[in-house]
């Protein structure tokens, strides 16, 4: 559902990065996604991102960590140069940690709030903590819609590749929370999913997005359905269950409101 | 970007509710912060509060969403006819090809803070409901359901700047194709997080807020929601968006890039092809610290010299973060309307590091073309450029 005057928007899918408990990396993780290789649950393994300064590392928080991982696994694997990139974030709740630590604080006497914990409470500090890890100066954008978080993240990558000559990278993260903030917004576990997408106008590993789906697509694998639904980050692994198989097919993503968007994938 | 009209704005703050009483404000030089404390916090200082905030009921249907952000929300969506804008463009679109962006910083965090405070034992209240207040997308999909569009619909949340980039979130949305017209805005309300948050770094002013002011002692928070509804390919002449210009530092998260080129650059992509000596005012991002006071004023000098008229107006509304991008953007379409360049409100005298041509008086003069600038924790830029459609 569209104005007839416009196609419905393509973009090259360049490379995927992914982190999840079980999914460490989009070499690891692509032939579970196609159905090679069982999907075996796994703790979270620690990771030390390497586009961060030392400085800034010891300060980012668990989401932007988060953040890194799934970047960095989508740059390095085309060697893009991540300073060019145009980037969209986009997360559902930022960093609960953050928060709690916050609003913990402000409970108590006296109110002490850290300046770290306070600048690290903004939605877009992973957007900032990239911008100045990789020294880009593109635009970059912070979105969020809660569980449609990875939807509102591609239309608007999608729409920034559309805008400009130049890849964007997008970003879909979000952290557990911890209690009593966690009792009311369970998210199951940690993950970012990150892809790399330029312009193109049909082609190989491209996928044209439109606002006519018509109800959720589950993962094709079963085993994957708590990941997809325990992370905002985690309901696009229908569309990387695709990317992963090179299958042809079309998914559908829940969107804000009652829309539903559907994402056709041509290997 | 392709031109977007303006068809309809609204704006609520501390210096009033509506166009009307911004413009009067404005004019009779009216600040609305006031040297009070919000709620129980400790800090002695200014800050500009919306008033009747307590009263405000939300639509039964949307009872969940009842937090101070999305009561703000509510003041503002029903001032200036908007609703009514939005009917009329709702009828000519359909619900489904109206998007909706808006910006917020901190959303219903003082929900969250009330809940902590009143936490027993190992849980928060059972009235407190996460994703309809504290969710940084609960402002958005508030207004979604208020307006009654089904159409896309984000929230933007970049700090300071979200709701500068919501117009170009929605101009690219439009260009794509995903919706025909765009509901943009901004609303963040007053919470113990930003004060003592701001107040750790050391940038609240005990004073009231002096952009550009040598004796300046930093920001004065305030509140405030606007929102504009934005329709593709304006008549000649109609006020419009015009340009958008985003970038990054890339430099510090809590501090701007000294020299400003980043900044500038923003400025620089919103002006587009657009002779610099015909845009007739500025409004600075100007948040009286003397970090942003510096390195805009460099931004500013070195890319249109030392005379376009240019002035921070926080001195009436107070720095309102998320918010701060459609209230300026507001401003700047109320200065274009009526011919009337606002002044910067509280400044004694003009710091004699900065160059930039920052207005001490009020100017009754036609302005053309009109230029917003936010800027943002994470090193993040905003400029936003206004003006008749070609």
């Amino acid at each position: 559902m569209r104005s007839a005057d416009i196609d419905a928007p393509r973009c090259v899918i360049r490379s995927v990065g992914i982190a999840a408990p079980g999914l460490a990396g989009w070499t690891a993780s692509a032939p579970i996604l196609a159905g090679v290789a069982p999907y075996v649950a796994a703790a979270e393994t620690p990771y030390a991102p390497a586009l961060l300064p030392p400085n800034e590392r010891r300060r980012a928080t668990t989401s932007v960590r988060l953040a890194f991982r799934a970047a960095e696994d989508a740059v390095t694997q085309v060697n893009a140069d991540a300073r060019a990139l145009a980037s969209v974030f986009s997360s559902s709740d930022a960093d609960m940690a953050v928060l709690h630590r916050i609003c913990d604080a402000l409970s108590k006497t006296p109110r002490i709030i850290s300046p770290t914990d306070f600048h690290n409470s903004v939605h877009n500090a992973a957007s900032g903590y990239w911008s100045i890890g990789v020294g880009s100066t593109a635009p970059t954008t912070t979105v969020c819609a809660y569980d449609a978080s990875f939807t509102a993240g591609l239309i608007e990558a999608v729409g920034l590749v559309h805008s400009r000559a130049s890849d964007v990278l997008l970003v879909v993260y979000d952290a557990t929370a911890p209690q009593p903030l966690g009792a009311k917004r369970p998210l199951a576990m940690n993950a970012g999913v990150a892809m790399l997408l330029g312009r193109a106008d049909a082609g190989a590993g491209s996928f044209a997005i439109d606002l006519d789906g018509a109800a959720e697509t589950p993962c094709g694998n079963t085993s994957l359905e708590p990941l997809r639904l325990g992370n905002p980050a985690l309901r696009a692994l229908p569309l990387l269950e695709l990317v992963a198989a090179k299958r042809t097919g079309e998914i559908t993503l829940r969107g804000t409101g009652s829309l539903h968007v559907s994402v056709r994938y041509s290997p | 970007m392709k031109p977007l009209a303006i068809d309809s704005y609204t704006l609520t703050s501390a210096a009033g509710r509506g166009r009307a009483a911004h413009l009067a404000a404005l004019r009779a030089e009216r600040t609305g912060l006031a040297e009070r404390r919000f709620e129980d916090a400790e800090l002695a200082t200014w800050i500009g509060a919306v008033a009747g905030l307590e009263s405000v009921t939300l639509p039964r249907e949307l009872a969940a969403f009842d937090c101070r952000n999305n009561r703000l929300a509510e003041l503002a969506l029903t001032t200036d006819g908007f609703l009514e804008a939005v009917a009329a463009a709702r009828d000519r679109h359909g619900a489904r090809r109206i998007g909706v962006f808006i910006g917020t910083s901190t959303s219903g965090v003082r929900h969250t803070e009330i809940a902590y405070r009143e936490r027993g034992g190992d849980s928060l209240p059972d009235w407190f409901d996460y994703r309809t207040t504290q969710n940084t997308y609960s402002i958005a999909d508030y207004t979604r359901a208020r307006l009654g569009l089904d159409g896309v619909t984000v929230a933007v949340s970049a700090a300071c700047a979200s709701s500068g980039k919501v117009f170009a979130s929605a101009a690219r949305a439009i260009e794509a194709g995903f919706c025909d017209a765009a509901v943009v805005g901004g609303v963040d309300t007053l919470c113990l997080t930003t004060l003592y948050g701001f107040n750790s770094l050391q940038l609240v002013s005990s004073d009231i807020c002096r952009p550009a002011d040598p004796g300046r002692k930093g920001l004065s928070i305030g509140e405030a929601g606007g929102f504009a509804l934005l329709t593709p390919a304006p008549q000649p002449g109609v006020t419009a968006c015009l340009g958008c210009g985003e970038t990054s530092d890339a430099h510090h998260m809590s501090q701007p890039r000294p020299d400003g080129a980043l900044a500038a650059q923003a400025m620089a992509r919103a002006m587009g092809d657009l002779p610099h000596e015909r845009l007739g005012y500025i409004n600075l991002h100007g948040t009286a610290t003397p970090a942003n006071d510096a390195s805009e004023d460099a931004a500013v000098s070195a890319l249109f010299g030392t005379t376009t008229p240019c002035s921070s107006t926080k001195g009436w509304t107070g720095h309102t973060l998320g918010a701060a991008g459609i209230v300026e953007a507001a401003i700047c379409l109320l200065a274009m309307e009526h011919g009337f360049l606002p002044r910067s409100l509280n400044t004694r005298e003009k710091d004699p590091a900065l160059k930039a041509n920052i207005l001490m008086t009020a100017r009754e003069a036609p302005v053309e073309y009109a230029l917003s600038n936010s800027f943002g924790f994470g090193g993040t830029n905003c400029s936003v450029l206004l003006g008749p459609a070609p």
